[in-house]
């Protein structure tokens, strides 16, 4: 009993601390400057502020078209992802062929490259074809996911073979079998690569921060840091407003497929 | 792909042949894209790093290990090199330390599981630059809440990412906060793999201590689940750049100076491509030795545990 008591009072002061961040940021989101630097830390404001904060967050910055962007990029990528990961996968996972292994075996060194490592040849790259500040730019480098592909394989490995075989039979070819058998069947396993995926890319800084200057091209975060730097660390409230705006559907996206993604991330550790 | 639709079928399993080209197809723009966007650039920032070519150069200058040689000389390179190494000397302690301590005592309670897991993990899934800026409030000097609660301790306050002595520590513990959910999840699975029994036997031997507990079940066990949780969260805090580039950008006086930045800033900023190459393949050593020592450490753990 008093160890379970002394479990749940250190793990809520921990909880506490983990999303005081949060709670914090939802709080100046509705406060007036005066209030935001007012020696005492109210969670609620005296004096609601909300409305001017998200307004200035939405029209100070084209807030909207930032998060506009971030679910273009976010949907194109995992489409390209899923369309080049599932046959790739069915190849590896069910199918015999010259090649396989040392297809897999690249699959596998492609997992150990970290996602800055080649950031300066494809930025020549996309500068030698003009590719520099468009959606495309930010887009291509993620239209491959190791991640997604190694995912999907050890799920299509758990898949009866009678299945296919039957398939087959019917006359079904390869290609057919990968999109109306194997496809439906790993619905539940591309829905979490879904998750994780919109959750990476929505998030992704570092390749945006080098491929894109223009600002109606922006993600979120990259628009964030644009907001952060034109206020210069002055207007605390439209900023938290912007940053809670970005932050939402995130939240949701995390708290609707949660276990999914906790799942996802244990496979592997990294994207 | 209509060729793999049209291999002739003759009733049960198509020939071998057809299957190696259905297999070919199916593979190949993943493969295409796989070359395109990662091994292949990852090949030629190898490449670039033995040549001595800027951004919008017509020639490529060979330059043989110049590269490396003017690192080894480089003052502001072994800054950002100590300083990577100092952040990913105190984040990753305090990430898997901590994060056994939330998997442990997650594990020993029955109600709220859902909550604390979600609450540890939200950090993990959520967007490192807008918190980033949330953490730049909180450190603030004055109205800040780290320094309230120093105050009210009686601790020292300071401008925590303003003052060369604590800007990289400050960073460390927003990288803490971040991937501390992620150590904890896999701590989780970790711990769910330990046989119940082993407890059981324990308690039979009389010795029925939370710590006799740790000591002598949890802790061997939990080996192989410890050399990977370090292994990742090594390798993520080696990446370490979200943070520096929105809140300090290196300063003050390079004191968060980090590999990464120093990439960018060489690659991008003052577009010396190759330089910047040069210090990539430093980064990517680092990742990769860490890969290959967690390696070593399981296989050798498989052969003996």
């Amino acid at each position: 009993m008093v160890s379970t008591f002394f479990r749940h009072g250190f793990l809520l002061l921990g909880a506490a601390i983990m999303l005081a961040p949060f709670v914090l940021m939802v709080s100046i989101s509705l406060k007036s400057p005066g209030e935001v630097f007012a020696p005492e830390f109210r969670l609620l404001p005296v004096q609601w502020h909300a409305v001017q904060n998200y307004t200035d967050a939405f029209t100070k910055v084209p807030l909207a078209r930032f998060i506009l962007n971030g679910f273009i990029v976010t949907f194109c990528i995992f489409a390209a992802q899923a369309i080049t990961a599932l046959p790739m996968a069915y190849a590896l996972a069910k199918l015999r062929w010259r090649g396989r292994e040392t297809s897999f075996a690249l699959v596998m060194l492609a997992l150990l490259i970290p996602p800055q490592v080649p950031a300066i040849p494809l930025y020549i790259g996309m500068w030698q074809l003009g590719l520099l500040n468009t959606y495309a730019a930010i887009i291509l480098p993620s239209t491959i996911s190791v991640f997604g592909i190694f995912m999907m394989r050890q799920f299509f490995r758990t898949v009866p073979d009678d299945l296919i075989a039957a398939a087959r039979m019917d006359g079904m070819g390869e290609f057919g079998i990968v999109w109306r058998i194997m496809l439906p069947t790993a619905a539940p396993a591309l829905a979490a690569f879904a998750c994780l995926s919109f959750i990476w890319n929505w998030n992704e800084f570092f390749w945006p921060f080098i491929a894109v200057q223009e600002e109606h091209l922006m993600t979120p975060p990259l628009g964030i840091a644009f907001f952060s730097n034109a206020e210069a660390g002055t207007s605390f409230g439209p900023l938290m407003a912007a940053a809670t705006a970005v932050t939402a559907p995130l939240v949701i996206a995390f708290l609707l497929a949660q276990r999914a993604f906790v799942e996802g991330v244990t496979m592997t550790g990294v994207k | 792909m209509p060729s793999a639709e049209a291999a002739p079928r003759s009733g049960g399993r198509p020939g071998a042949a057809a299957e190696q080209v259905a297999a070919w197809l199916l593979a190949l723009p993943a493969m295409l894209l796989m070359w395109a966007m990662l091994l292949g650039p990852a090949v030629a920032v190898g490449l670039l790093s033995f040549t001595d070519w800027s951004f919008g150069d017509a020639e490529i200058p060979w330059h043989g290990l110049g590269n490396y040689a003017e690192l080894w000389g480089d003052r502001v390179f072994w800054i950002s090199l100590r300083n990577t190494l100092i952040y990913v000397g105190v984040s990753v302690p305090a990430t898997v330390g901590l994060g056994l301590l939330a998997a442990i005592a997650i594990e020993g309670v029955t109600r709220g599981r859902g909550f604390y897991r979600a609450a540890y993990f939200l950090p993990v899934a959520s967007t490192l630059l807008a918190m980033a800026l949330v953490w730049e409030f909180m450190f603030h000097p004055t109205v800040g809440f780290v320094n309230q609660a120093f105050r009210a301790l009686g601790l020292p306050t300071a401008d925590w990412l303003q003052n060369p002595d604590t800007a990289l520590l400050a960073l460390a513990v927003i990288g803490v906060w971040q991937n501390l959910g992620l150590a904890m999840v896999l701590f989780m699975a970790g711990l769910k793999a330990i046989p119940k029994d082993m407890y059981e036997a324990l308690s039979m031997d009389g010795a029925d201590g939370a710590w006799e507990r740790f000591r002598r079940v949890t802790w061997p066990l939990l080996g192989p689940a410890l050399v990977f949780v370090v292994a990742i969260t090594a390798i993520r805090s080696f990446q370490v750049f979200d943070t520096v580039a929105v809140l300090t950008e290196g300063g003050p006086s390079k004191s968060t100076e980090v590999l990464l930045y120093t990439m960018v800033q060489n690659g991008f900023t003052f577009l010396r491509s190759a330089y910047g190459a040069a210090i990539t393949m430093i980064f990517l050593i680092f990742t990769l030795a860490l890969t290959l020592a967690q390696t070593i450490l399981l296989d050798r753990r498989a052969h003996y545990g």
